[in-house]
């Protein structure tokens, strides 16, 4: 489970969550939404103790994220799959040694015949074909990047799993793998997910509870249908939003 | 007038905001330092990685180092065979060149050099994995950034320089001595007498030690720099710059400071 209560964060003058209460069942998976530039990147890397927050309670686990040490802190990450916005890939190693990397597990990592199968398995998840294990980032599209992150998240088996933006950037066909991806091992394997993204389609389709985030609060924290029936302006400006491109695309 | 008093009243100001900004810097830099001796223990990610960084930068830099000394070698000889000319014995160039060489100029130039070299490549390569949130995704998967970028690259460079500095210290001796035969009637036994006429086992200490040191100063403060960058390509750029200058100032800091505590005890 995972819970933020009362979480302030400012950089300098500007503020970026102003009290952010937010919370993740065991199991249960939450898409956050929010216009860009609002913080969700921020909130999530809160999650992991990347940033620190300035006041307010992470609880991750039964435990207090800011209070933790370098080793628990340590134990902790390594049951927690992240997914970076950017892919956030080792670029001087290559896709196979990045995504062993993401083993955690030290056995596991250790063991070479472990690694030779676990990773193309990974790869296959995100639709990369094991050739892929041989190229170096740079040789790879943004959207290969961003599965190959995907990827490196997942190898290790984690409780959690935190997606900041997973499918943006990416084809409709590799968005989709992805969507039934991060549904797939919510369900199969009981991973407890937050999956920042824009796509309101997708977040409805695989989440259980969607939450905005607007202003450096959580402005509503529900199920889809109680986010399509909320009254609320700001929700109603983003779901509206969302509809205007796609019946303009369409 | 105006201005001026407000330049006046301004400066305390901007000098206490920049001791405080070192002192921050202090604090931050003693703790990564502390943070590595910490991550010591995993040697076994550590290990492999200093290797390939050892070979990486030793091939890397092996010719430059060289090249720079041969030359300050030869340079030495010629100069000090002109200014001596019929005054002292040719025997002083052996001397003077081995001394120069050994003292000062092999393992300092090695030092100014690698810290273009080293130094800039590894501030620029961590900046750049901080900017790319390389270092956030590697502490993300519960792994210490220590361990498997940090203390690889400075045991590289501790072990590395200080055996580039003794290359540097023979080719720069080889290639004075041979300097001084194309312009002076020296033979080789001048030449060697002279060289081991003032000659101290320590000087060859002395030299090892300064290069040790000077291999601190060009990993540990260009893997800071990187490692605390700021955004965008921007602070990768910045980071690599005062990574650099600052190397290079401790540098010539640490030759007197080291001048001064071991020669003039
Ligand atoms: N390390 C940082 N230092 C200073 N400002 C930051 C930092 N990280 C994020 N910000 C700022 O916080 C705001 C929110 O960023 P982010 O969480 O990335 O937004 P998004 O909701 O699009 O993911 C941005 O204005 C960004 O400039
Ligand atoms: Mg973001």
């Amino acid at each position: 489970m995972i819970e933020l209560r009362g979480v302030h964060k400012r950089f300098g003058q500007q503020v970026i969550l102003n009290g952010v209460d937010f919370s993740v069942e065991e199991g249960e998976t939450v898409a956050l939404l929010g216009p860009s530039g609002t913080g969700k990147s921020v909130l999530l890397k809160h999650i992991i103790g990347l940033i620190h927050p300035d006041s307010g309670t992470i609880i991750v686990d039964d435990l207090n994220v800011a209070s933790l040490g370098r080793k628990e802190l340590a134990a902790l990450r390594s049951t927690i799959g992240y997914v970076f916005q950017n892919g956030a890939l080792f670029d001087s190693m290559t896709v196979f040694e990045n995504i062993r990397l993401g083993i955690t597990d030290e056995k596991c990592n250790r063991d070479a015949s472990y690694c030779a199968a676990r990773v193309p398995e990974c790869l296959a998840l995100v639709n990369l074909t094991p050739e892929t294990a041989a190229k170096f980032p740079a040789e790879l599209s943004g959207g290969m990047r961003k599965r190959v992150g995907i990827a490196r998240a997942i190898a290790g088996r984690p409780k959690y799993l935190l997606y900041d933006e997973p499918t943006s950037g990416l084809d409709p066909v590799n968005a989709d793998i992805i969507d039934r991806l991060v549904k797939h091992l919510a369900e199969t394997l009981g991973v407890t997910s937050v999956m920042v993204t824009h796509d309101v389609r997708g977040a409805f389709r695989v989440s259980d509870r969607v939450a905005l985030l607007s202003d450096g609060k959580i402005v509503l924290q529900g199920t889809p249908q109680e986010f399509l029936a909320s009254a609320d302006l700001r929700i109603k400006a983003f779901l509206e939003r969302d509809f205007d491109t796609h019946s303009f695309a369409a | 007038m105006q201005t001026a008093q407000t330049a006046i009243l301004s400066l305390p100001r901007a000098v206490g905001r920049s001791a405080i900004g070192a002192l921050a810097h202090v604090g931050r830099f003693s703790l990564m330092l502390a943070e590595l001796f910490r991550a010591l223990g995993e040697w076994r990610i550590w290990l492999p990685r200093t290797m390939d960084e050892a070979r990486s930068i030793g091939a890397g830099s092996l010719f430059i180092v060289l090249l720079v000394s041969a030359f300050a070698g030869a340079v030495t000889a010629l100069q000090t065979g002109y200014q001596f000319q019929g005054n002292l014995p040719y025997y002083v160039v052996g001397t003077l060149v081995v001394e120069s060489i050994v003292l000062e100029l092999g393992p300092v130039l090695t030092a100014l050099v690698l810290a273009g070299r080293i130094g800039a490549r590894y501030a620029a390569e961590l900046g750049t994995m901080r900017v790319t949130e390389q270092i956030d995704a590697l502490e993300s998967l519960g792994r210490s950034p220590m361990s498997h970028l940090i203390i690889p690259r400075v045991l590289a460079g501790l072990v590395m320089i200080p055996i580039l500095t003794i290359f540097a210290n023979a080719i720069g001796v080889l290639a004075g001595w041979w300097s001084a035969k194309q312009v002076l009637p020296i033979s080789n036994g001048d030449f060697t007498y002279g060289a081991q006429y003032f000659w101290r086992p320590f000087d060859a200490y002395y030299s090892i030690i300064k290069a040790f040191f000077f291999a601190g100063a060009i990993t540990l403060i260009p893997c800071y720099m990187g490692f605390n960058a700021q955004q965008g390509a921007e602070g990768v750029g910045k980071a690599t710059t005062t990574a650099v200058v600052a190397t290079s100032v401790t540098i010539l800091l640490l030759d007197t400071l080291l001048a001064k505590l071991l020669l003039h005890p």
